[in-house]
């Protein structure tokens, strides 16, 4: 089960996504923007970061690159492709998921951690968690605010295709406290919140038995890996 | 060499963060008579010789596939700056494919 990690101009999180896939179970692959060759992976991860300082709009020119191509025609017939923050803002500039980030709606850069629940527990990058289940996971970035116009965002609630909604409080004005969504198909998912942060203990949020034991994203990457075994 | 100018503003219904900032410190400054402020981008493009029809479709299409994101962004001008200009100072020869604003 080799996992593919792409890397942008300016992408931040790539070697800890890799190392999420590893902690996983699974090969991590570097894929590289300006190359269109997925080398026959199983499924993909656009991380987080700046790509392109996101200077025109968050993933925007990130979208035109030429591995994308590749991606967008692979995720169109089935290919377990997930988006983690900028991943995710570039997967709705490449149409892969429906909406929009804008600015969060304090104004203001937020990293903190973050109470998820867990709305579908179906999709590809999904299956390890159970629906309803509560998760803490990182949440960092400036453009986290999901938009979309009424009819998409009806269209998506009576779909099932929320992923994961704020828990207790929505911290940057997101329709529908929504943190990530899903195409209809269920193979492509894109979240604000980075799981790939929260994988090994030591290193993630603070968690029932202690500081920093917080391992509720690896779900997220047993999840595909355990799929593409099975 | 001619100049095409794009203006993009965020959509009316969505909020607009960086121009709440803006109108919040307005009125610390003095400027107390502005009531809303909107914050969008200006693009100029610039091409070898004169701006044509073609010229301007083209920077039409880009400012609705990559300068723009129609979920959240409308295009409120394409235009040949310097014919604008013109136009402003009086002669006929504008050429926008958008409301001049």
């Amino acid at each position: 089960m080799r996992v593919g990690v792409v890397t942008f101009p300016g992408t931040l999180d790539d070697r800890d996504a890799a190392r999420a896939v590893r902690l996983a179970g699974g090969e991590a692959v570097a894929l590289w923007h300006a190359d269109p060759d997925l080398q026959g992976v199983d499924a993909v991860i656009l991380p987080g970061g700046f790509s392109y300082g996101d200077y025109l709009r968050a993933g925007a020119i990130a979208r035109f690159a030429p591995l994308m191509s590749s991606i967008v025609d692979a995720a169109r017939g089935g290919l377990p492709v997930l988006g983690i923050c900028n991943g995710f803002q570039i997967l709705c500039e490449a149409h892969l998921l429906p909406g929009s980030m804008i600015k969060n709606d304090g104004r203001t850069f937020l990293c903190r951690e973050q109470v998820l629940t867990v709305q579908n527990a179906d999709t590809a990058w999904t299956r390890d968690y159970r629906a309803g289940q509560r998760i803490t996971v990182p949440l960092k970035n400036q453009d986290g605010q999901f938009v979309a116009d009424e009819r998409t965002l009806a269209e998506l609630e009576a779909e099932g295709r929320v992923v994961f909604r704020y828990a207790d409080d929505n911290p940057n004005g997101s329709r529908h406290d929504i943190a990530g969504i899903t195409n209809a198909a269920g193979n492509v998912v894109g979240l604000m919140p980075h799981p790939e942060h929260a994988v090994e203990p030591g290193y993630g949020p603070d968690g029932a038995t202690g500081p920093r034991t917080g391992t509720d994203g690896l779900a997220m990457f047993t999840s595909v890996v355990r799929a593409l075994v099975a | 060499m001619g100049r095409v100018v794009v203006d993009v503003m965020p959509k009316p219904e969505i909020l607009d963060p960086q121009g709440k900032a803006v109108a919040g410190a307005l009125p610390r400054l003095g400027f107390g008579q502005f009531t809303n402020v909107r914050q969008g981008k200006r693009f100029e493009l610039e091409v070898e010789g004169d701006v044509t029809p073609d010229v301007l479709a083209a920077a039409q299409e880009a400012a609705e596939t990559v300068l723009s994101n129609p979920v959240i962004e409308d295009v409120v001008r394409v235009a040949d700056i310097e014919a604008d200009a013109a136009a402003t100072a009086g002669s006929t020869t504008a050429a926008s494919t958008g409301p001049a604003l």
